[in-house]
């Protein structure tokens, strides 16, 4: 799987989920609405600058806090499909992959400050590297899925998966 | 080797004579939770499935599924009325007896419910639709949070996959002061490892003070194992187990425990002789002082309420110092189950707090989560018995919140400053 996109980097550590979609809108469950409100707490504008098939890059671990899988929901329907992180919060990271809503990817924490916001990239599950056209196409590897998480991934989710 | 409690607990659930840390494990699920936030959540999954042409099917097993309202009760408005609703009819079809509702009798914080029903057993696989679900583990269970994809698998076919976590060992040793509560053991051990420090792992508590705290304190430790980013937190069963279930169930369970020649990840040693009462500042649960540092701090609310903070033991350790005392800020108590609310009102303690100036709410996570109920505003600082403390986690995303113990909480809502119980005349 190759996928291209922009970065929209937000390089602080412990994004929480109180951040990523505030507790007041727990109770929507409808997904557009719930994607209008991604990011609130640390970027009200966040909606407006992304694009389908965009890259999230940020600090480590993201989505700690709350179970919520609006959190996932509100970011893939806002048009994120990757999120490059040292690490991630452990709920959050299930519940992206057992869903199906995007793709938590594990990156060194030195590609934190190498690659910037805007920054146009290639991400290549194949050979597990991101290309940063950017930057005179410069390469950086990225931490595979170990074998269920890519199992689930290329299944598209929890319950397509059939391997218990 | 040996394995640990939650080695072994898995193990059982898998069918494997041995796990280890690492291994990827289908775990059989005796019981699982969902409430009216998740609840709602897990519905939307499978009327996805449904378009996609995947229905629901049959619940695996409706006796072992309790659902709870209390994220969004009393109904703060139309939407969540409406999910109230929705979930109702959803636990009438798929035959769910176990649904404590607001406003018939028996009901609160769902995961006060776990313990203070009976709900959940040692020895048990026990998954809820809320990251807090770890609290359940103080009584020798594998209590994990889960996602609403994750609770939809559960409830349909019964058991879930887990990587094997690794263990942390917390020895908690020496004379525990009178002052010093579970809330600031943990808050010590959550500054020290950090906010992912047990993330994917265990984070088993053992030693003599755990032996001699009650069973609601032993819930506390659990409880915050999710601010530390652990995947469950576990206490092994003993006598403070079983007869804390005596009156709450009827249901044998078997008390599993730790092999002696168990192998853990870490063993951290604590002596808690010489831990003092601490908080932890805005905007992590990580940034911890200790009390005295901070006395100065002037705070405009006092909150005694959550799963974290407002079981019974927590409303005794706030009344006690509160009895005879005025508040001079506002200062909200929310008992966190109905049954707690009643036996605090037996005890007196409900008029203790009237008597102080505070006002007694109904059970709800309401503005634990910033939700309704009491939200803080812009600016706003609040010392609360909860278990958060993100950027607008309690209201407003410039209002603060300092977590602390209800001694602590109560300590100050008689100053108005932040206040080590210690120095309350």
């Amino acid at each position: 799987m190759i996928l291209q996109g922009t970065v929209h980097k937000y390089s602080k550590a412990n994004i929480d989920t109180d951040v990523i979609i505030p507790g007041p809108y727990l109770k929507i469950h409808d997904h557009d609405e719930l994607a209008t409100h991604a990011m609130e707490g640390i970027d009200p504008e966040f909606t407006k600058k992304v694009s389908d098939g965009d890259f999230l890059l940020v600090g480590n671990n993201f989505g700690c806090g709350s179970s919520r899988e609006h959190a996932p929901i509100a970011l893939s329907k806002s048009g994120i499909r990757a999120i490059l992180s040292p690490s991630f919060a452990r709920i959050f990271y299930r519940n992206a992959i057992d869903g199906g809503y995007l793709l938590p990817i594990e990156i060194d924490e030195n590609i934190l400050d190498q690659i910037d916001d805007k920054d146009k990239i290639e991400i290549n599950l194949e050979n597990h590297t991101i290309k940063d056209m950017t930057k005179d196409n410069k390469i950086y590897d990225i931490k595979p899925f170990s074998k269920i998480i890519s199992e689930i991934v290329e299944a598209g989710g929890l319950f397509n998966y059939n391997k218990t | 080797m040996g394995m640990t409690i939650t080695e072994k607990i898995l193990s059982h659930a898998s069918n494997c004579n041995k796990v280890t840390p690492g291994d990827v494990v289908f775990a059989n699920v005796n019981k699982v939770m969902i409430h009216d936030v998740s609840g709602p959540g897990v519905m939307k999954v499978f009327k996805e499935l449904e378009k996609k042409g995947k229905p629901m099917g049959k619940i695996w097993n409706p006796d072992n599924v309790w659902i709870s309202e209390d994220h969004f009760v009393p109904a703060s408005d139309r939407v969540s009325a409406d999910n109230v609703i929705q979930l109702t009819k959803w636990a009438q079809k798929n035959g769910i007896q176990k649904h404590f509702k607001y406003g018939f009798g028996q009901y609160g914080i769902c995961h006060t419910l776990s313990h203070e029903e009976g709900l959940v057993l040692p020895g048990e696989v026990y998954v809820g639709g809320d990251s807090h679900t770890n609290t359940t583990g103080a009584m020798g269970a594998f209590a994990a949070g889960l996602g609403h994809t994750d609770i939809a698998y559960v409830l349909t076919h019964g058991k879930i996959w887990f990587k094997v976590p690794e263990t942390l060992l917390f020895k908690l040793s020496g004379k525990r002061p009178a002052h010093l509560m579970a809330k600031d053991i943990i808050l010590n051990i959550i500054s020290d490892i950090g906010t992912d420090g047990a993330n994917y792992k265990t984070m088993q508590f053992a030693g003599n003070v755990v032996d001699e705290l009650e069973m609601e304190e032993r819930l506390t430790l659990t409880n915050m194992t999710t601010e530390a980013g652990a995947k469950n937190g576990i206490i092994e069963p003993d006598t403070v187990t079983t007869e804390y279930l005596k009156h709450r169930t009827q249901q044998k369970f078997n008390l599993i425990k730790s092999d002696a020649d168990a192998e853990f990840g870490e063993v951290f040693e604590y002596d808690c002789d010489k831990m003092e009462p601490s908080v932890a500042k805005p905007f992590s649960p990580e940034n911890v002082v200790v009390v005295r540092e901070l006395q100065n701090t002037e705070i405009d609310k006092a909150y005694i309420g959550s799963c974290t903070g407002a079981k019974l033991s927590d409303l005794r350790s706030a009344a006690k110092i509160l009895k005879g005392r005025k508040v001079r800020v506002r200062t909200e108590v929310l008992p966190a189950a109905q049954s707690i609310y009643m036996k605090a009102i037996k005890e007196g303690l409900v008029t203790i707090f009237m008597e102080s100036g505070a006002v007694i709410g109904p059970p709800t996570c309401g503005a634990c989560c910033g939700a309704h109920m009491g939200v803080l505003g812009k600016g706003e600082i609040c010392v609360s018995t909860t278990n958060r403390n993100f950027p607008g986690r309690m209201g407003h995303v410039e209002s603060q919140t300092y977590l602390a113990s209800p001694m602590v909480v109560a300590a100050s809502a008689i100053t108005g400053k932040i206040t080590d119980p210690r120095d309350i005349q």
